[in-house]
């Protein structure tokens, strides 16, 4: 049975696959990409370059308003994108899973106490938390904008991997672990929570998707990293007061957040279908 | 019965296991409870297999879960040998719990399917030694050698490379290797195919004998239960009907309900007469509700007033068997 | 086999039935056929993966997905239904063919009452008017023996027992008075008291409305008692087939026996034991060259492996037949399970020790 039931990943799902890569390795290695260029560096204070210039050999995706290198821009604005995702996708895995399934398996007064609260946190408007938090520290760099959305992820993953956890917890071998005698904290991390992790990283994967997406929209409220460090969402709200003279420096960063979160959800999908195929296979 | 009573009960020290007016409910939800298992009482001598036999929702797999307290019943006790499992405090439960083991229906569930084979038979042995590598794995080893399977092959493999009976194999190896006294096997072949179903049961009778094991075999199909036990107790809305040994409760039933299973058991012969008017029409009733009385006087054709009135008491009919209906299909030794 | 007299109401024809999926092709029918007589009873049984359920399918056309391939023939009252288009296909079903499944609690749609996915079954076949599809609603489920008809209309899936689902299942399935019914496993969930109850409900309705039914199940007892004919199903093909009280009275397929011997008999005592059928069935996926049972068969000889029997019938009876070369009771099965047994081959020796060692 178990030979050959494993999904073959399209053509389609490697190419995003690719694109992620990519998006990653340009953003952690950005400083050390030969040819690319200083993303905040104004060209025509030297007369190097012109604002809002077409695509060239010299800047191969043009430049913004500011005769900034748009490539450039682009690979360091992942940066943001992809560690306010990862910071997200981090929290809310690494504590939403442990209190979710935590709650899911012994259930009783803990998961009574442990899901209201996040039913508390989940109805409180985010953006005013956000705003709040900016306002009392008085910065808004990437570490303070990670943290806020970092922690607002914790319930919905809670959520996730309870569900998931209550389905585990019901079938036999976790019985047949407890008829054993295994203790229960060996019962949550050896039986329960490697049962949850593939549901849970399925979510994962779409959850850093929409969180690309929030932050973008942050950024184009102006609410994100401060400028002129380059995020998608501020290179689009930069970008946006010269559209009619030129719309390339808003459709790259527009492309960039749309390849990028389309691949995550086509990967996260695949994914789950594999894992879908593996379990009826069971 | 489906009555109480514990004239069936035999002296404490024939007995391993003895259970006595064990209940166990669960909240249904708006205020109301489900009577799964209403006051049974059971025992089972060391060395003899007991089948629990009934129609789903009658409680016998409540009843085999109670006995190793997963949950523990809602009142009544369960005596291993002195001690009261009921009254044991969790962690001095979990200690005992090398003494009793259960295999699941679903042999594939049963099996945690992101560990191997080979871990999941040494769990218990990490639990409660011995620890050493080399000496958990001779022992993992001698087990799946003794449930049929090549531990070279099977080791490293994940149970969903292995069909239904081969993970029940798996699953018997697991609760094994422990060597407890008793082993509950809820419904252990009702998944598997009839040619699997038999290797499984001729294995069981192996094992039982090979390791000195007291079995408990909780099934719906008679006839298995019949091929198994030593003595079979049927089970009807959480009560218990009629308890007998084997070849007495096949010739002559003495509960209406036990004779009503025995004409609904589909015989592999074409020459023998269906009873078509058989139980037509008539639903099982709510365990949140059960009848008052008898609880099978719904149902039964016999049922009279006093049914309705006064729940039945276990009566003798012969030795060893016994039953509690107060219209009892045979002759009851008063 | 007697093709193409009066009475045939279905003439299946070397039928195939192949899913294919990343491992290769399922092969999980072979090469099937059989004639079914109008208002008789076929009964197709076998384990898990032999392919009754996949058999039952194909002629039904219900196997859905686009990596099923079905070859072969299955003429229905005069139309091959394997060629007739989709649409040709749903005025088929209902009115002609129809199919009762063996989760009750899946075949019905959990958030619609019961009364409306019987009426609607009716409204759409029949073209009849509301009133007069809840009229006929309430006769049918008075009909599948359901108490208070009319209140039971308003009743959601979940609220009803399985038995009762069953019965729900079987009204609509009957509800256009097919002449054809496919029971898979009609009663496998349910308990064995509502077994009993819903198995007689069928063969009334089959014999009051002259119908044709396949019954397919894994259960030689329920077979047994309410079946004209059997087909006996491993790995895709017919190993055997007879008029089912012949073949009760004289199994010849080392399959049919062994599957027999398997069940635990209550007219035996207990603690006997049983004759297990040794091994694992075959992978479907690159079947045995010979005889896909060879590797599990007490009686197999270097032929069976090498060679597959077809399905012949016997000298004196034609209606049996059997794919055997070494069929049980014969002298060649004799002497191929005493060279067998003295081999040491598992699937004799479980065969020898059940019977108590007698050779």
């Amino acid at each position: 049975m178990a030979a050959g039931t494993r999904l073959r990943m399209p053509i389609f799902t490697r190419l995003c696959v690719v694109w992620l890569a990519v998006i990653v390795l340009g953003a952690v290695l950005a400083d050390f990409v030969p040819g690319l260029q200083d993303p905040n560096h104004q060209g025509f204070l030297f007369g190097t370059s012109k604002t809002n210039d077409a695509p060239s050999w010299a800047h191969l995706l043009g430049t913004d308003n500011n005769s900034r290198d748009i490539l450039a821009r682009i690979v360091y604005g992942g940066r943001v994108s992809l560690v306010v995702a990862a910071t997200a996708v981090a929290t809310g895995t690494v504590f939403g899973m442990l209190f979710g399934c935590f709650v899911g398996y012994v259930r009783g007064k803990a998961d009574a106490v442990v899901m209201s609260t996040v039913d508390v946190i989940l109805a409180f408007p985010g953006l005013v938390l956000l705003l709040t938090v900016v306002t009392l520290l008085g910065r808004r760099d990437l570490v303070v904008i990670a943290a806020v959305v970092g922690f607002l992820s914790i319930p919905p993953y809670t959520r996730v991997a309870r569900a998931q956890a209550l389905a585990v917890s019901r079938r036999e071998f976790v019985l047949a672990a407890e008829a054993i005698g295994t203790k229960k904290r060996t019962i949550l991390f050896r039986e329960v929570i490697p049962n949850c992790l593939p549901g849970c990283m399925g979510y994962a994967l779409v959850n850093a998707a929409v969180i690309i997406l929030l932050e973008g929209a942050l950024a184009f409220l102006g609410l994100s990293v401060q400028p002129p460090t380059a995020s998608w969402g501020n290179m689009v709200n930069a970008a946006r007061v010269d559209i009619q003279i030129n719309f390339w420096p808003v459709v790259w960063p527009s492309l960039a957040l749309v390849f990028t979160v389309f691949s995550l959800n086509n990967v996260g999908d695949f994914i789950r279908r594999s894992r879908a195929v593996r379990s009826a296979a069971l | 019965m489906a009555g109480s009573g514990k004239a069936h009960l035999r002296a404490a020290d024939e007995v391993l296991v003895r259970v006595e007016d064990l209940v166990v409910e669960f909240p249904a939800g708006r205020g109301r409870t489900v009577k799964a298992v209403s006051g049974i009482s059971l025992d089972i001598a060391r060395g003899e297999t007991l089948g629990l036999v009934g129609e789903s929702g009658c409680g016998k797999s409540t009843t085999g879960k109670a006995i190793i307290q997963l949950p523990p019943p809602t009142s009544g006790s369960v005596h291993h040998g002195l001690v009261d499992l009921t009254e044991l405090s969790g962690e001095a439960m979990r200690r005992r719990r090398t003494d009793v083991q259960m295999i699941f229906q679903d042999p594939i569930s049963s099996l945690n399917p992101r560990r191997t084979v080979g871990d999941i038979v040494a769990e218990p042995l990490r639990v409660w030694g011995p620890h050493g590598r080399d000496e958990q794995r001779a022992l993992v080893d001698r087990m799946l050698e003794a449930v049929g399977i090549d531990p070279e092959v099977a080791r490293d493999k994940h149970p969903h490379e292995f069909s239904g009976g081969q993970c029940q194999r798996i699953s018997i190896a697991r609760s094994l290797v422990v060597d407890p006294e008793l082993l509950i096997c809820d419904e252990p072949v009702s998944a598997l195919d009839v040619s699997v179903q038999a290797q499984i049961l001729n294995m069981l009778e192996d094992l039982k004998a090979e390791y000195g094991l007291t079995l408990v075999f909780i099934a719906h199909d008679l006839a298995v239960v019949k091929n198994v036990s030593d003595r079979v107790a049927v089970m009807y809305l959480g009560k218990l009907c009629e308890v007998a040994g084997p070849d007495a409760l096949f010739a002559e039933a003495a509960h209406p309900y036990t004779a009503l299973l025995l004409d609904s058991i589909p015989e592999p012969d074409p020459t023998v007469e269906l009873d078509e008017g058989l139980s037509e029409g008539l639903e099982l009733p709510s365990p949140i509700e059960p009848p008052s009385g008898c609880r099978f006087r719904t149902r039964c054709p016999h049922a009279t007033e006093r049914c309705a009135a006064e729940e039945p008491q276990m009566r003798r009919v012969a030795d060893g068997h016994h039953v509690a209906c107060h219209h009892p299909l045979v002759a009851v030794a008063e | 086999m007697s093709g193409g007299t009066v009475g045939t109401l279905l003439e299946v024809r070397d039928l195939h039935t192949t899913f294919s999926i990343p491992a290769g092709d399922v092969r999980a029918v072979r090469g099937v056929s059989f004639d079914l007589e109008r208002g008789r009873t076929l009964g197709i049984v076998g384990e898990s993966g032999s392919g009754k359920t996949v058999l039952a399918r194909s002629i039904m056309r219900l196997n859905i997905g686009t990596n099923v391939t079905t070859t072969g023939t299955a003429t229905f009252d005069g139309r091959d239904v394997l060629s007739l288009p989709h649409a040709a296909m749903q005025d088929l079903w209902g009115p002609e063919m129809a199919m009762v499944f063996q989760d009750p609690m899946t075949a019905l749609n959990p958030l619609v009452r019961v009364g409306r996915q019987l009426t609607e079954h009716l409204r759409h076949h029949l073209g009849v008017s509301k009133a007069e599809a809840d009229r006929t609603a309430v006769e049918l489920l008075r009909e599948v023996r359901i108490p208070e008809p009319e209140a039971r209309l308003r009743a959601y899936p979940h609220e009803l027992s399985g038995g009762m689902r069953q019965r729900v299942c079987i009204a609509i399935a009957l509800a256009c008075a097919p002449s054809l019914l496919f029971a898979d496993e009609p009663t496998t969930a349910l308990d064995v008291t509502v077994q009993h109850q819903i198995l007689n409900l069928l063969g009334r309705e089959q014999a009051d409305r002259d119908m044709a039914m396949v019954l397919v199940t894994h259960d030689l007892g329920v077979v047994a008692g309410r079946t004209d004919e059997t087909l006996v199903m491993y790995a895709g093909t017919v190993v055997e087939q007879a008029p089912t009280r012949a073949l009760f009275a004289d199994m010849r397929h080392p399959y049919s026996e062994a599957l027999l011997r398997s069940i635990p008999r209550t007219n035996r005592p207990s603690h006997t034991r049983l004759a297990a059928i040794t091994g694992r069935p075959p992978d479907l996926i690159a079947p045995p060259a010979g005889c896909a049972f060879s590797p599990r068969c007490p009686y197999a000889q270097d032929r069976c492996h090498e060679e597959a029997p077809p399905l012949a019938p016997s000298g004196g009876d034609a209606s049996h037949a059997f794919a055997c070369w070494t069929p049980v009771g014969s002298p060649e099965a004799a002497e191929s399970f005493a060279r067998n047994v003295a081999d040491g081959l598992p699937s004799a020796v479980a065969v020898d020790l059940a019977s108590g060692g007698a050779s």
